[in-house]
């Protein structure tokens, strides 16, 4: 058994901050992650990292920007909390060497980004995320942090209390990908859950392959509640044939949208009269598909992104990364001609609930980033909004998992924080298929933490031997691709009722089949078959929470649109979206939006670009 | 949650509780027969994309697997792939695997050329996977195309090469930034001129996929090579003014021992397989006229 203070899942940007941040406080902190950390896809985010740094801008319009983004889904304390310390944390990344693109007088440059009131995007070049995940991983070698990296970790080692609230983790449970070894990790101080993204629920997609959503599935399992997870973000300018990004700094440099009929129609068309092509993601991927829809795409697929006017040298200097994803990924050369774009799936603005501190209502179950819900991005993040969330919150989980006191959190979490219970209609009946696989230690009264997590390692050892035992049986890659196809057909930017009832009918349909899953492959020297096995089943658990929510929220909101329900309901649904695994039997419950500030009410108002 | 058809749930519940545990003897055999026709239609869809496609191509792939039999001793497996416009050399693997033989393993995540997993060694030459078009290599569809683990790294797995020396020699240059010192004040940032930034810029492109490294015969020949990769991290330090001159100092003393910069006989192989295209040889270079400047300095 490995032992740490604070153990950190996953090498990203959110777990790298928390890392750093525990460390400071003196904690002997370690990371578990699947892939080497330079390996982590914020090293894909390519726009920006917003944070009010100068005196014509201040935090409290930062503020209001991301809660009228989040169509008033945010909670008020979260995005206050994050809009406050996001200059430090940029000013932080300065101070430990990041590449940021400079103004003539030297100082960090800032650009215009969809739905804010200011430019207040700082960059490097249209690489940022790759700039900051290298930044912090240097910082995480200067401080001798262990890296434990090809770990998976496949098991949260939580005690078995009735209630959720009164469960606490002690570690976890991880298999070594080179050797095959299945070791527990203990950790007293906390565990924080930083695994990114789930975006590998669907199949057009920016996020990379390695997003399995293996955070918030494991927390889900493990009792903790998921927030909002119909709440997904359709980036408008992805590559069609890949899902490769190309970065909002395009349209923010000025780049433009045309439709088949050389119509520059986010103006033309009266999708975004006063922003354009800067409207929020949601906004401009709705008016892409709408004109696809009316017949003015091009090919029937995708609409024009143009950037040849803003001229070489700009490119050059701002965009240039950008030129190489368009040939390398599309053959296109953007500097001669429009780049083909269509929405992809690109973010998860629900998750993990947690408060301000990042903490769970598991005791010493902490997340950040984007598997966490705190929620700041409510139903729409705003470009540029992720990278500082990931430094903000995971800095606050690493402190606070690290013993420091950041006084008490104003965001309730856990079943008791239910306002109010739901009853939907589903075709088949959500959750477990076998009811005997449960993610919390089930056989008594266990609490010693070593018990605890030799209990999980057990269960653990017990799965894998299953997997590699069976000579036959289903690929998984086959029972991935049915909930992938099924995700994008059926729960993507337009949704209506009869297609969620499909959706979850075919994710059923791939959790019965993956009963019968096999691993071909018997070895225990790097086993991706197998890997990629057990991440199924949490990309099954995660497109389901998404299309129940989506099932469950019956409004137009943000990211949400439904057939049925073309329009923002304020009087009934501004409230959270809460799905708890309940052992097995998931159910879906509501808990109120806070929206009182420290010194403000936020009104909701028309969202208007 | 309340469900609209019950029975069809219950049914295969009862059905998958008895599967694993002790189910007779002839329900796993017919199971099992399933499975193998579940299995045969996948291969058997793959064949038939293979003959509708109007253009195949043909992968050749190392295996070796320490610990499985018939894998211990390295060989080569041929795949059949339908080609499609844009196909990549990571798309032709990820179709082989998901549809011939799932054991078939690789490291990649991204699919976009940032996080650096994928370098292989291609026809002879060290690329990304996923940024190699098929279409690029010479006589795709006539010729087979030979896909190897990275040369000069001991192989874990088929493609899966051993990265733990590569990661080794980029820590031994101090890869962090150190400044002498830090402006004071709220929100005070370190002014940095356009020009400085630009001169680091390439340096900071590296994604330390280890492509440089694999192709470079010096560090074939000497383990203790920093590597282009290492020194180029270095160099992106070094030429950072914000840093201050003695960190400076420290970090050619660092790139000068007998295994730095010096090793480099400008063969320029890491700079043609980079695929970030980094002058990794003109900043080794580069860093070569530094240290002799320094060591002047201190005559």
């Amino acid at each position: 058994m490995y032992e740490h203070d604070v153990l950190v899942i996953g090498g990203g940007g959110a777990g790298l901050r928390a890392a750093i941040a525990a460390h400071e406080e003196g904690a002997d902190v370690a990371i578990v992650t699947k892939l080497h950390p330079v390996r982590s896809h914020t090293g894909a985010a390519e726009g920006g990292i917003n944070a009010a740094l100068r005196d014509a801008d201040s935090w409290e319009d930062h503020a209001y920007d991301t809660m009228k983004g989040s169509d008033f889904l945010g909670d008020a304390p979260a995005i206050e909390t994050f809009a406050k310390n996001a200059p430090d944390e940029v000013i932080n990344l300065e101070h430990w060497g990041m590449p940021f693109s400079r103004e003539e007088d030297g100082r960090v440059s800032q650009r215009p980004f969809g739905g804010l009131s200011f430019p207040r995007t700082t960059y490097a070049g249209a690489e940022t995320g790759h700039h900051m995940l290298h930044t912090m991983y240097e910082q995480v070698v200067k401080r001798g942090i262990e890296v434990y990296d090809e770990w998976y970790v496949s098991r949260l080692a939580v005690t078995d209390h009735d209630d959720p609230e009164d469960r606490v983790c002690h570690g976890c449970v991880a298999y070594d990908i080179k050797t095959g070894e299945i070791a527990g990790f203990k950790a007293d101080g906390g565990v924080i859950l930083a695994t990114g993204g789930l975006g590998q629920a669907f199949d057009h997609t920016t996020n990379a392959v390695a997003n399995t959503g293996d955070g918030p599935a494991m927390a889900y399992r493990a009792g903790v509640p998921v927030e909002d997870m119909e709440m997904i973000q359709f980036h408008p300018t992805t590559l069609p044939s890949t899902g490769v990004l190309i970065s909002e700094g395009v349209r923010g440099e000025g780049g433009i949208l045309y439709n088949d009929e050389g119509e520059r129609f986010m103006f033309e068309e009266g999708y975004a009269n006063n922003e354009g092509e800067l409207a929020s993601r949601d906004v401009v991927s709705r008016a892409e598909l709408t004109e696809v829809n009316e017949g003015n795409g091009i090919e029937d697929e995708y609409v024009h992104l143009d950037m040849r006017h803003l001229g070489e040298d700009r490119i050059l200097d701002r965009l240039e990364n950008i030129l190489h994803l368009a040939e390398d990924f599309e053959g296109v050369d953007g500097l001669e001609e429009p780049m083909p774009v269509k929405p992809g799936q690109h973010y998860a603005m629900g998750g993990i609930e947690v408060d301000e501190n990042g903490e769970t209502c598991i005791n010493g179950l902490y997340a950040a980033g984007e598997c966490a819900c705190v929620s700041m991005h409510g139903a729409n993040r705003l470009g540029g909004n992720a990278l500082p969330e990931l430094l903000v919150f995971g800095a606050r989980a690493g402190y606070h998992a690290g013993g420091r006191d950041l006084g008490e959190a104003r965001i309730d979490t856990g079943p008791s924080a239910m306002s109010e219970e739901e009853d939907v209609n589903t075709p088949i009946s959500p959750g477990a298929v076998d009811a005997g696989d449960e993610d919390i230690a089930a056989d008594g009264a266990l609490v010693d933490p070593s018990e605890v997590i030799d209990h999980h390692v057990t269960a653990e050892e017990r799965r894998v031997e299953e997997l590699l035992e069976k000579d036959d049986g289903v690929n998984h890659a086959e029972v991935r691709a049915d909930v992938q196809e099924t995700m994008t057909e059926n729960v993507n930017v337009f949704r209506e009722e009869g297609n969620l009832k499909e959706a979850l009918e075919d994710i059923r349909v791939a959790r019965e089949r993956y009963q019968d899953v096999y691993v071909r492959d018997p070895s225990r020297t790097f086993n991706t078959d197998l890997i990629h096995t057990i991440e199924t089943r949490n990309i099954m658990d995660v497109a389901e929470a998404i299309t129940l929510g989506a099932l469950a929220r019956e409004e137009f909101r943000g990211a949400h649109w439904r057939q049925q329900h073309q329009e923002r309901k304020d009087d009934e649904w501004i409230k959270h979206t809460m799905l708890a695994w309940n052992d097995g039997n998931p159910e879906i419950y509501y808990k109120p939006v806070v929206l009182e500030g420290e010194n403000k009410t936020y009104e909701p108002k028309e969202r208007s670009y | 949650m309340s469900t609209e058809i019950k029975e069809k749930e219950t049914e295969t519940e009862t059905e998958a509780e008895t599967e694993p545990a002790e189910s007779s003897h002839k329900t796993r055999r017919m199971e099992q027969k399933r499975q193998r026709a579940a299995q045969r239609d996948l291969e058997e869809e793959a064949r038939e994309e293979v003959d509708e496609a109007e253009e195949t191509v043909e992968i050749k792939v190392f295996r070796f697997d320490p610990e499985v039999a018939g894998k211990e001793e390295p060989r080569f497996d041929t795949f059949h792939v339908p080609f499609f416009k844009g196909m990549t050399v990571l798309d032709a693997l990820i179709y082989a695997r998901d549809h011939y033989d799932s054991s078939l393993t690789f490291r990649h995540s991204c699919r976009q050329a940032i996080c650096g997993s994928d370098a292989l060694f291609v026809n002879g030459t060290q690329c990304l996977g996923c940024k190699t078009q098929i279409a690029d290599l010479e006589d795709h569809l006539d010729s087979t195309i030979r896909i190897e683990p990275l040369p000069h790294q001991e192989v874990v797995k088929d493609l899966v090469v051993d990265m733990e020396h590569f990661y080794d020699q980029m820590e031994a240059v101090e890869p962090f930034f150190d400044a002498d010192e830090l402006p004071d004040g709220e929100l005070e940032e370190q002014r940095q001129d356009r020009e400085n930034r630009e001169k680091i810029k390439m340096s900071t492109r590296c994604i330390w996929c280890g492509a440089c490294m694999s192709s470079c015969n010096i560090a074939a020949g000497d383990n203790e090579y920093l590597g282009p990769a290492a020194i180029n991290k270095a160099y992106r330090f070094a030429m950072d003014e914000r840093e201050g001159e003695d960190r400076k100092q420290q970090r050619l003393n660092i790139i000068e021992q007998e295994h730095g910069v010096w090793r480099c006989q400008t063969q320029f192989s890491c700079t043609e397989v980079c695929p970030k295209d980094i002058p990794l040889t003109d900043h080794i270079q580069e860093l070569k006229r530094e240290a002799v400047k320094n060591n002047l300095k201190f005559w």
